[in-house]
């Protein structure tokens, strides 16, 4: 565990970039350097930042199928397992065999819907580890600038290959400014 | 060749004949884009905002207490009387549903026909969809006079044996209102947690960082983070779509499922569509053209803005007057003698101006305006369409529901609608807590999404280099 000489654990090496274009080319070389732990941090999402990253596509979306495959057979439960015997309920004398099944799409269709959007804004907060209100980064003073216009990348100390000097020569040469050591406390 | 436009000589000039207008005006950097947006929250509130704040809250005081007052007396206390068994109370949750719509469409369709326009207005928009759906919900809620037996709607099973009817329109109704305000939350919410943690770091007092740091979520821009976030709002616009559409296409199920003329017609669904879409356009120009100019956003909501949003009313304008040629033609077409007579009273019947005025004079007539670009330029002339749209759209809803019920089959059974004081009031009411909701948005969220909008100025593209000439262009 890397300390400061304060005594702080180290969470990460930091630098700020002036433009998104900046760092999106410093993000291309640190995926080449083979670092597995490491973000960028920006106020809107980058256009071709997750291939700059080498990430590849979010399977965010299997968990809205599973919702929305959930949804379609809550709402398939409730209205065709009263209506074919537990609870028969003749209105307008509709008829409540198979054919009445075109009256229950509608339905089937908005529960479909509802659970697919649960599963959506709850994934995207379960998969990114959210909400958590406390963060190492947020020790340092300029990053609160991320939210503004600061551009900003990361590299943190459990990486296998981060060493002080290696992790700094890297964002020197990237063009990071206010290159920091960030701590964890 | 006479007027067509010269062949470009240069790459320069081949590059400004295909340029788009630039959607941030006066090359606004990402900064100047937080300190305007966030000002608008971070300032005090302005004396115009506390006076209008006065009225509106009023007028929603007052129909609240309406409200209260046809709970504890009765649905008589409205001018409903058979054969007008739905009348202002249906006309307003149809209409308020409709003014949803154009939130949902700008918010979701946009979205993924990659829209970036939408950046400066969706905020706000979506804002007024979930104002516009609390108003909607209202009404059906206390037109069943009993509210507090409304639990009947939800399929809870219990040993009293209640078990909603799933095969009936209303019940359509109550699943696909509710849960396209559930998804509008969601949706409207999931785009707002990097605003609010743009507010947080600017906080400036204990209280405002400990709020807008809990609804923030702890966000922190990471683009670990930004991927999930971006495939979460791209699904959430790809199941808004259809559910935007199927909801008031339900809404006219409540009609089209029946056997009255001038309900009973298959033409309701996208008509109702369009409509709604077409009215709530009107609706987020009235909002909007206000706001940009009581907190100077003329940068971000551009005359390029206004321009479109006057091109799709033009658009779904003429889709909603095609829709009422139609229904005459089939009325005519059809041979059936109700359904000619109902339409012929709709244009010569007691209600015959709100016909001329309300459709065709504002629907129909007043957006083709637009064919004109020094109409979708002048923004007193749009106002105008606006409001002429916002009014026509009611009337059409209120021809549509009254028209449709005040002739019965036999002579006999004829009548009229008059409103009572409470049907009116109950409907100032909902525009007060529809404006005031609104206005109270205004002052405590970023009305423009920020994160959003800052996608389309040029610094965010990463292919962005500066020429030694001090030009800016992609490569």
């Amino acid at each position: 565990m890397m300390r400061t000489p304060a005594g702080h654990k180290v969470y990460a090496m930091a630098a700020e970039y002036p433009s998104a274009a900046a760092l999106y080319e410093a993000a291309k070389r640190v995926r080449d350097a083979g670092f597995r732990r490491w973000d960028v941090f920006s106020p809107f999402p980058i256009h071709g930042m997750d291939d700059a990253m080498g990430l590849g596509k979010s399977w965010l979306s299997g968990w809205v199928l599973f919702g929305g495959v959930s949804g379609l057979l809550t709402a398939a439960l409730v209205e065709f397992g009263p209506s074919w015997g537990l609870y028969r309920l003749d209105v307008h004398g509709k008829p409540w065999n198979f054919w009445t099944v075109p009256a229950f799409f509608p339905i089937m269709f908005e529960l479909t819907v509802l659970f697919g959007a649960f599963a959506s804004f709850f994934a995207w907060q379960g998969m990114n580890g959210l909400p958590r209100w406390y963060h190492p980064l947020f020790n340092w003073e300029r990053f609160s600038r991320v939210t503004n216009d600061g551009f900003f990348l990361a590299i943190e100390a459990r990486d296998p290959r981060f060493t002080e000097n290696g992790v700094r020569e890297l964002l020197e040469q990237t063009g990071g400014q206010h290159i920091t050591i960030v701590h964890e406390d | 060749m006479d007027g067509a436009p010269a062949a470009p000589e240069t790459i320069e000039e081949a590059e400004q004949q295909i340029a788009r207008a630039p959607l941030v005006l006066n090359r606004r950097n990402l900064s100047w884009l937080t300190e305007r947006i966030s000002g608008v929250v971070e300032q005090p509130a302005p004396r115009w905002w506390w006076v209008a704040f006065t009225i509106t809250a009023s007028a929603a005081t007052f129909g609240l207490f309406c409200l209260g007052y046809q709970i504890s007396t009765g649905v008589g206390t409205w001018g409903n009387n058979i054969p007008v068994g739905w009348a202002w109370d249906i006309t307003n949750f149809v209409f308020w549903i409709g003014i949803g719509h154009a939130g949902t469409l700008i918010s979701a369709i946009l979205f993924l026909l990659r829209q970036k326009w939408r950046t400066s207005i969706n905020r706000s928009a979506e804002a007024m969809t979930l104002f516009a759906v609390i108003c909607a919900a209202i009404f059906p809620g206390v037109h069943v006079g009993r509210v507090w037996m409304a639990w009947y709607l939800a399929p809870i099973p219990t040993n009293w044996a209640i078990w909603p009817n799933f095969r009936s329109a209303l019940m359509w109704d109550v699943f696909a209102v509710s849960t396209y305000f559930t998804v509008s939350v969601l949706f409207w919410y999931t785009g707002l947690v990097p605003d609010l943690a743009t507010l947080r770091d600017r906080a400036t007092t204990k209280i405002r960082k400990f709020l807008f740091g809990i609804f923030a979520l702890g966000w922190r821009g990471a683009n670990r983070h930004w991927r999930h976030y971006e495939m979460a709002y791209l699904l959430l616009a790809g199941l808004s779509t259809p559910l935007v559409l199927s909801v008031h296409s339900v809404v006219s199920f409540d009609f089209a499922t029946s056997i009255l003329p001038t309900w009973h017609s298959t033409i309701f669904p996208p008509y109702f569509v369009a409509g709604a879409i077409f009215g709530g356009f009107a609706m987020v120009l009235t909002l909007l053209l206000p706001c940009r100019a009581m907190f100077k956003l003329h940068d971000v909501i551009t005359p390029q803005h206004i321009d479109k949003m006057a091109k799709i009313i033009l658009l779904t304008g003429s889709f909603v007057g095609y829709a009422y040629m139609m229904e005459f033609f089939i009325a005519w077409y059809s041979g059936n003698s109700y359904e000619r007579f109902a339409f012929w009273n709709r244009i010569f019947g007691p209600y015959w101006w709100y016909w001329w005025v309300g459709m065709l004079f504002c629907n129909v007539l007043s957006p083709q305006l637009f064919w004109f670009r020094w109409c979708r330029y002048n923004v007193y002339v749009v106002y105008f369409v606006c409001m002429c749209v916002n009014a026509g759209m009611w009337f059409e809803r209120f021809i549509i529901i009254v028209g449709g019920l005040h002739r019965d089959f036999i002579p006999s059974s004829w009548g009229l609608f008059i409103p009572t004081w409470v049907d009116i009031w109950t409907y100032i009411g909902t525009l007060g807590i529809f404006t005031s909701l609104f206005l109270l948005f205004v002052r405590f969220l970023p009305m423009i999404a920020m994160s959003e909008v800052k996608t389309a100025v040029p610094e965010a593209d990463v292919h962005l280099v500066t020429t030694p000439g001090g030009k800016e262009r992609t490569r």
